[in-house]
């Protein structure tokens, strides 16, 4: 961590802040930002880092800053997703609860017929809809959520992570 | 057996609660025999409580340890289990015979230890003259009487936050002197006092961040702490390296992928070997009359062998290496360009065959490519003797005269299609530990029978720290054969003659941990989804004894004595890929329990007094 802080420019291994927007995280838009367009209704995600608007630095520098973005029917959000929710996209964090690897596939289910986030390290699933409570395998808990907002068009983030960032350390 | 004492509890007391004004208090009232009513008690929020109250737990640092020396690692105590498979040649055979098939009906629990944590327990106990050392996933070490299972101390390793671990295990500390070792999953190697648990040196590896990490117990041969590298899932490039056991400084470090003028190199094109995987994640077995140490390599990467053109030595194959400098003698490659992510991790077994009326000093190794492989070990190579599927599987035609596989292109996974195989990626027998009876003569293998498995290539670029198998893995499949009637097995073969002496079946299972053999020709083995621990009858496969446990067993049986007393230990505690198949085989909804409990125990049986 200290090694990479002194070539990664400051803020970069900080959590994502409220007023940080959304940018691709990888594939060919990479680096360029998240807009709703941008995602397609019902999955799967895209996966993003945050970026500080005011010094332009992307938070890349810890993986535990890496999101899941996604547009669903607002229809299915429960209430508490709702409000943390913009025109059905909702955002969380891509690191599993049980043993900390990302989060990577949009599949269905083994417990249900609706598609679900899932860890393929060891088979965690999460239901996005309703705060991504686990659904299915060992994560002890849900992945952290991101609440969002809309500036000017582009996604924005409201607020810090709710809930713990990362896998389970023992007791 | 037991020259192991403890220092008095008070004095631990003490020690703990000297900076803690109110325990200090309480720790007066009790000197004086002051009786505490149950509500105080729980209000003290004193830890050392429990200490005063039973006299012998959480008793502290350990005295008259017995020292581990090169002498008992070459000839270890019947009573002692201090290597992974007990002795260098990984037979994983206990000459105690108390505990025998006419009386293991009377097998009891004597105590039981909960490690606090969950996800796999992998590793055996390991006990030297009374004191009992587990490592349990998130890189503990727990430090107990081997007799009455009361903790004298506990080593949790403070993991990084950002770590992911994708094998959440540890197969065991190694032993020298008055250390023990520890492999990490944060790819560090750590000296613990074994008396104490106080961290003593501290090595890093390889940076965790690029998917390089260890679950493997070190191999610890002549004062030189032995370890290989997993990360076969992030295109890394594997090794061996070995580390002073006074202060860990690294001594060699031998790569299982040859680079640039090496030979070997030239069975890889391009860059390929870069990434190529190889990694090298068990502990190896060591001939201690050649001075030669034996270690299995896992698969090449990404799987697609489409991916790596060539042999891809040193993939899939076991390497000889000199232990005092880790320069490579000779090797055998079980397959070539290995496409199935078929590790052939697990070290080859060392044992005196007489075979086609002539001995041979022996290397045989049940293979995660479903091939019982008998090779010849001498000073300069290693020479295929026989192999014979052991397991059905549709991916080899035959075993040519020089020991090389014939591959079967239908069943060769490719890019852009997808290919079906069986067995599965999990192969005939994955890591755990087949063992080999001195009384019977027998070789006991963990078997799975009747799983395929299949995937689509794809070209998907490396990220480092990021898996990276060459397909996606929510493509990855396990299908059982329709009409299958069993999954998991126990079997018991002659080495000498080829011919199955029995098998044991388990019908709504697969089998997934070590299995261990005593001289009370006993077979001891959990591995299955009902959380049964069991003793079957060395030489007929009869079922003789049966525990249920807390969870499923995957970790790997030891037995030691003291005292007079013989004694049967194993780690209960499902994970990893039992629970990766479990998750499978209740997906295929074929009518077995799809919830294993997780949570580790330590389990010691005896027989009934």
């Amino acid at each position: 961590m200290q090694a990479r802080a002194d070539e990664d420019p400051p803020g970069s291994d900080e959590r994502p802040q409220k007023g940080d927007l959304l940018v691709f995280s990888e594939g060919e838009q990479e680096g360029k930002l998240i807009t709703a367009a941008n995602l397609p209704a019902g999955g799967p995600p895209v996966h993003a880092w945050p970026k500080d608007p005011k010094t332009s630095v992307v938070r890349s520098a810890s993986r535990l800053n890496e999101i899941l973005v996604i547009r669903l029917d607002p229809a299915e959000l429960d209430e508490q997703t709702k409000a943390r929710a913009v025109d059905g996209i909702v955002a969380y964090s891509a690191i599993c609860t049980h043993a900390g690897c990302p989060v990577t596939a949009w599949v269905k289910s083994d417990a249900g017929d609706k598609e679900v986030f899932k860890c393929m390290c060891h088979n965690s699933e999460y239901d996005p809809r309703a705060g991504a409570q686990v659904v299915f395998g060992p994560a002890p808990r849900r992945l952290a959520a991101l609440p969002l907002a809309l500036a000017d068009g582009s996604l924005s983030i409201a607020g810090n992570f709710i809930g713990k960032v990362g896998g389970a350390q023992p007791g | 057996m037991t020259d192991v004492r403890v220092v008095p509890a008070s004095r631990e007391a003490i020690r703990r609660g000297a900076d803690d004004k109110n325990s200090k208090q309480e720790f007066e009232r009790m000197k004086k025999g002051t009786s505490m009513t149950r509500k105080q008690w729980l209000l003290s929020g004193f830890v050392a409580f429990t200490c005063l109250v039973s006299t012998a737990a959480g008793a502290g640092p350990i005295e008259n340890y017995s020292p581990v020396t090169a002498q008992r690692l070459e000839n270890p105590e019947p009573g002692n289990w201090m290597l992974y498979r007990r002795t260098y040649d990984g037979q994983g055979y206990s000459p105690l015979d108390q505990i025998n098939t006419s009386n293991v009906k009377n097998l009891t629990p004597v105590w039981t230890f909960a490690t606090g944590v969950v996800e796999g327990h992998e590793a055996p106990p390991i006990v030297n003259n009374g004191v009992m050392f587990v490592a349990t996933p998130m890189g503990q070490v727990i430090a107990l009487n081997a007799k009455t299972g009361d903790e004298y101390w506990r080593y949790k390793r403070q993991l990084p936050d950002d770590l992911f671990q994708l094998h959440p295990t540890s197969r065991g500390v190694g032993l020298w002197d008055d250390k023990l070792y520890l492999a990490t999953t944060d790819d560090h190697v750590v000296a613990l006092d074994a008396k104490t648990g106080k961290v003593v040196w501290d090595t890093k590896v390889q940076d965790y961040k690029k998917g390089q990490y260890m679950t493997l117990m070190p191999l610890i041969v002549d004062g030189k702490v032995i370890v290989g590298g997993s990360g076969g899932e992030f295109g890394v490039r594997g090794y061996v390296a070995a580390y002073d056991a006074k202060d860990g400084k690294e001594l060699w470090r031998t790569y299982t992928i040859p680079g640039e003028g090496e030979p070997g190199h030239d069975t890889w094109q391009g860059d390929d070997w870069k990434n190529g995987g190889g990694s090298a994640w068990m502990t190896g077995n060591y001939d201690k009359d050649t001075k030669t140490i034996y270690w299995g390599v896992g698969n090449a990467a990404p799987w697609p062998g489409e991916m790596h053109p060539g042999d891809n030595l040193y993939t899939s194959s076991v390497l000889a290496l000199d232990p005092s400098n880790g320069k490579i003698k000779t090797y055998h490659q079980y397959h070539q360009n290995d496409s199935w992510d078929w590790d052939e991790v697990e070290a080859p077994m060392l044992i005196d065959l007489q075979r086609d009326g002539r001995s041979i000093k022996s290397l045989v190794h049940p293979g995660r490519d479903a091939i019982f492989w008998v090779l010849e070990r001498t000073p300069t190579k290693i020479n295929y003797v026989a192999g014979w599927p052991f397991v059905s599987n549709d991916v080899w035609k035959g075993i040519d005269e020089s020991g090389k596989p014939i591959v079967d292109p239908a069943h060769k996974p490719v890019i852009g299609k997808r290919v079906e195989f069986c067995p599965s990626l999990w192969g005939g027998k994955d890591w755990p530990s087949a063992a080999y009876s001195q009384k019977t003569g027998l070789v006991y293998v963990p078997a799975n029978e009747n799983f395929c498995g299949g995937f689509t290539g794809e070209k998907i670029p490396l990220k480092p720290g990021e898996l990276w198998l060459g397909t996606k893995p929510e493509d990855i499949g396990l299908k059982a054969k329709p009409g299958a009637d069993h999954f998991g097995e126990v079997q018991a073969w002659d080495p000498a003659t080829g011919k199955k002496v029995w098998q044991h079946n388990f019908p709504k299972s697969q089998m997934f941990g070590s299995v261990t053999a005593t001289a009370g020709d006993l077979i001891f083995a959990g591995g299955t989804n009902d959380r049964n621990f069991r003793a079957f009858n060395a030489k007929t496969g009869e079922l003789l004894w049966e525990q249920k446990t807390n969870s499923g067993i995957m970790g790997m049986p030891m037995s030691y004595e003291i005292d007079g007393t013989q004694y049967v230990a194993i780690q209960s505690g499902w994970g990893v890929d039992a629970q990766r198949i479990q998750d499978a085989l209740a997906t295929n909804n074929i009518g077995i329990e799809s919830n294993v409990p997780q949570g580790g125990v330590i389990w010691v049986f005896a027989l009934k007094k």
